[in-house]
């Protein structure tokens, strides 16, 4: 009994000693980041997890701690996740993806002290009375024109593949702006547009890539974590890729042209500046080519590669004016 | 053009349909011996990665191969002692190695890859003659080898279970272990023989995506592809003939709808992604009428009388 009595007292006393002994440093700022897919998913979640550790990188660990959630794709484990998190006092909690917004919207009046972030959306429930949730939003329509000028100066085909998840969201606003782009420079062009329903469905994307090809494209692009089966399938065929989400460009050096690169800590700093002030919420952040949101990455390798083997071949004839 | 639209769906169709005949191929035969297992999508994912790194290291795409059969059997070998040794729940145990391979798959490819990177797997094979042949040639005959594989497995797993005295064991252990008992026939070393090799075969499926048709590894690749080929040996009435007809008919439908869209044919998206599962369950429901039984046996221990 004494032996016990003497273990309940001991912890007591380090309990006491974690809790207020070192109170008196600075507290360090927590991040707690749910993602649909895998730090390493080479799009949607991995431009968000660079994001943090850069911040990291530049705050200093002892300053900036985050902890992360892969693979929240069912969202009703996500919202319990969303829960813990906030219960367990963490400054901001970013619920990366558009599927959350629901449960947010449950949970952050519970938690008035913890700050919450969500997107790609301009709601941040101001209307439910919500005043501790931010939103951030791509205007991913921006890159994907940038990305469709280039592919229509490198077609030669002038047909152009599109391999999307889902019609709605950044997918749908990449896809649209990637037209537009090809259309400011070829009116005639031929973009055909699949959305195989699945963010995740490798295989399908594969062979959307193959069936792409075999009607004429020689230009591919697409958003979401499934492309990295269209790039395999670019790389084996020899056609050019367009990538978005993360520099894509080490998965198929000699293919992926230009990727628009997402920079997260545009929205993410001042949201971290916001909070150490004492404000919980209720600001949209956008993410454009403008305040370099969104950064197009070009592959010199393959733009420049892909110009000289046009000349080389005699795709492409350089005249010179006597 | 009606030959380029045929060939185009037909050769997307069957290469789509490859992952799914190896995992069901090797799913039917444990299950005609009485052993189901719902793990497939996990032994796939194990045998994806393993394939991959192996090629990512060595270059080497046999050995690659090789290593996905021998991951594979010896997640078959951990089924079967579950299943047939400690007689445990078959489908519970199931969910949990699926969960498992899962788990470890992109917890191996996070530590030991961490990224996503791509390698050059088996490139299509154009078989001599064969490939000269108009529209067959070109729809079969120009793909990489484990596509010929997996429509190799087709006839060989037909003649064995209906052809063999081995055959005649599986079936008898899965229907009547009892009677197969009394006449000496080991219930044990029969499943333990189908559950490791539908390990090995599932290994093969997981290796044909991650090195010979998309050529990449990303965590989850098989996007749950295990459950559907579980799926379709009930589809394929635990036949390889109905198993291949079943798998080709999703497939094809799933390369339809792509081409579809790839064409712009003007069909919402939304209704030309339904039509793989429209169409699967319109031909359930039509098959609904065929008086099939599963294996007497299935998913039922074995417990010898004194």
């Amino acid at each position: 009994m004494k032996m016990k009595r003497l273990i309940v007292i001991l912890t007591l006393i380090s309990m006491f000693v974690l809790l207020f002994g070192f109170g008196a440093s600075a507290e360090p700022f927590r991040v707690a980041f749910l993602m649909p897919s895998a730090i390493n998913d080479f799009a949607w979640s991995q431009s968000m997890y660079e994001a943090l550790l850069t911040i990291q990188k530049e705050m200093g660990k002892e300053n900036f701690e985050f902890v992360y959630s892969e693979n929240m794709f069912v969202v009703a484990d996500a919202a319990a996740a969303i829960r813990d998190y906030a219960s367990e006092g963490y400054d901001l909690v970013i619920a990366h993806g558009s599927q959350y917004g629901a449960s947010l919207s449950d949970i952050a009046p519970d938690f008035p002290d913890t700050s919450f972030a969500w997107g790609s959306t301009a709601n941040v429930f101001a209307d439910l009375g919500i005043t501790n949730i931010f939103a951030y939003e791509p205007f991913s329509e921006q890159g994907g024109y940038v990305n469709g000028v280039l592919a229509a100066k490198l077609s030669k085909s002038n047909i152009y593949g599109v391999i999307g998840p889902i019609e709605t969201g950044d997918a749908k606003r990449y896809t649209e702006g990637f037209k537009a782009g090809i259309k400011s420079v070829k009116p005639d062009a031929k973009i055909n547009v699949t959305w195989i329903g699945s963010y995740s469905d490798v295989a399908l994307a594969s062979e959307a890539a193959q069936t792409h090809i075999d009607a004429g494209a020689d230009i591919l692009t697409g958003t979401s974590q499934m492309t990295v089966g269209a790039i395999g399938v670019a790389k084996q065929r020899g056609a050019l890729w367009f990538g978005y989400d993360v520099d894509q460009s080490t998965l198929a050096p000699q293919n992926v042209v230009a990727s628009v690169d997402v920079i997260w800590t545009i929205a993410l700093k001042p949201i971290i500046e916001m909070i150490q002030k004492g404000e919980r919420g209720g600001k949209i952040f956008t993410l454009n080519l403008a305040n370099g949101g969104l950064k197009i990455v070009v592959n010199e390798e393959a733009l420049v590669g892909k110009t000289i083997e046009d000349i080389v071949k005699g795709n492409v004839e350089v005249k010179v004016e006597e | 053009m009606m030959e380029a639209i045929i060939i185009g769906i037909a050769k997307s169709a069957i290469r789509l349909a490859t992952p799914y005949l190896y995992a069901s191929i090797g799913e039917t035969i444990g299950q005609l011996s009485g052993v189901l297992n719902l793990g497939v999508d996990g032994v796939m994912l194990m045998g994806a990665f393993s394939a991959f790194y192996m090629v990512l290291k060595t270059g080497n795409l046999w050995l690659g191969l090789l290593v996905a059969i021998i991951v594979g059997a010896i997640f078959g070998l951990l089924i079967a002692f579950i299943n047939v040794t400690l007689k445990a729940e078959q489908g519970i145990s199931g969910i949990g190695v699926y969960i498992f391979g899962l788990g470890l798959s992109s917890l191996l490819f996070s530590t030991m890859v961490g990224t996503v990177q791509t390698v050059s797997g088996f490139s299509p094979l154009s078989i001599p003659w064969l490939s000269n042949l108009p529209i067959v040639g070109e729809i079969f005959f120009h793909q990489n080898i484990l596509v010929y594989g997996a429509f190799a497995l087709i006839p060989l797993a037909w003649f064995i279970l209906n052809k063999t005295p081995l055959g005649l064991s599986i079936r008898a252990v899965g229907q009547n272990p009892e009677a197969a008992d009394s006449l000496g026939v080991s219930i044990v070393r029969i499943r333990y023989f189908t559950v490791v090799l539908g390990g090995m075969l599932s290994g093969i499926a997981g290796a044909s995506l991650s090195i010979a048709l998309l050529n990449v590894f990303q965590q989850n690749l098989t996007n749950g592809m295990g459950f559907i080929a579980v799926a379709l040996v009930y589809f394929g009435a635990w036949r390889p003939t109905t198993v291949l007809t079943g798998a080709l008919l999703f497939s094809t439908v799933n390369a339809i709808q792509i081409w579809v869209q790839v064409h712009g044919i003007n069909i919402p998206s939304d209704f030309t992604l339904m039509l793989p599962y429209i169409v699967t369950i319109v031909v359930l429901a039509a098959m609904a009428k065929r008086r099939i039984h599963p294996p007497a046996a299935l998913n039922k221990l074995f417990e010898r009388g004194e």
